[in-house]
């Protein structure tokens, strides 16, 4: 999966929030909506999307959506 | 001296024995005098669990709750005073990540193995009159609980629904049963749900305890002592809670 792909996936978890918010630079724990549903549901997508468990600590330890990224490609 | 909670005398099947509450139960029991049949998947870790036992006379079976369990295995099961069934899991998932093999993985550890386990000794006679059966349910599922507990709460409720139930079946051998409600209990099964969550949340939750944190296995433990004991004769069918003021606030 691709940056932009993971971009596309990520927004998809989110209900209230416009597709178009989201950027490799997102800061997304500065997101209105993000909370413990939506953290919870990346942590469920990239697990049933690219098979990787991501954890509570990893996304405390990243800011933007391109640091998870690669984050979640160095695993 | 007198001592409505003593175990003295008494002979207790403990499921799960070997970590967190289960640990936590078998070794408090010995210290009251009981002698413990400790069971759990791992041999090791229940000789481990053992060397921490008070008094004489106890013992462990390794076998996995989940299977048939053979003959043989029940015929090394003494006559019990009482049975407490620790042995759980937990898995936080949302709702589209409950497969059905997930599903059966956590209701079978978490209801049906206990449950049979339970059933079979009843029916093999290894309970005797007077005898108290203690499970370890949560207040997940049936008071409050969390996103991603689905498949855990549902495990843990339905224990309660059996427990009433075998409770009116079981009062005519004076045999009683009855259920904990523990909440956060700072044990290895906590420690695999807090990767999930943050740090931030997880002291934020800690917060949400009017007592201001997570409970311990010992505490849970001595309610378990409570129920088992003949201080608590006239108590069956019942839960009780310990989750240090959680679902009340």
């Amino acid at each position: 999966m691709d940056l932009n792909e993971f971009i596309t996936a990520f927004a998809g978890e989110f209900e209230e929030t416009d597709s178009s918010v989201f950027t490799p630079q997102t800061k997304y724990k500065d997101l209105e909506e993000w909370g413990s549903l939506t953290a919870l549901s990346i942590i469920t997508m990239v697990d049933a999307e690219i098979g990787k468990t991501l954890t509570g600590a990893d996304l405390r330890a990243c800011d933007t959506i391109e640091q998870l990224y690669i984050l979640i490609q160095n695993k | 001296m007198y001592n409505p909670f003593s175990l003295e005398g008494k002979t207790i099947l403990v499921t799960g024995a070997s970590s967190g509450i289960g640990k936590a139960v078998s070794v408090t029991c010995s210290k009251m005098g009981a002698r413990i049949i400790a069971t759990g998947r791992d041999e090791a870790r229940l000789e481990e669990t053992m060397t921490l036992f008070e008094g004489n006379g106890h013992k462990s079976l390794a076998f996995d709750l989940t299977s048939e369990i053979p003959d043989e295995l029940l015929t090394e099961i003494p006559s019990l005073n009482g049975i407490v069934h620790c042995a759980g899991i937990s898995e936080i998932k949302m709702l589209r990540a409950i497969t059905p093999n997930l599903l059966d993985k956590v209701m079978s550890t978490n209801f049906n193995g206990p449950v049979n386990l339970n059933n079979l000794l009843i029916q093999s006679k290894k309970v005797n009159k007077g005898g108290s059966i203690v499970f370890v349910s949560s207040i997940s599922g049936s008071v409050a609980t969390q996103i991603g507990e689905a498949a855990y709460a549902a495990s843990k409720s339905a224990i309660i629904g059996y427990t009433k139930a075998a409770a009116l079946e079981l009062a005519s051998r004076n045999i009683r049963i009855n259920c904990i409600l523990p909440g956060i209990i700072e044990t290895p099964l906590l420690q695999t749900c807090i990767n999930t969550f943050s740090e931030e949340e997880v002291t934020a939750l800690k917060k949400k305890y009017p007592l201001r944190r997570f409970g311990q296995p010992e505490e849970v433990a001595h309610a378990v002592i409570f129920l088992l004991s003949e201080a608590s004769s006239f108590i069956t069918g019942s839960s009780i809670i310990i989750d240090g003021g959680f679902s009340i606030s």
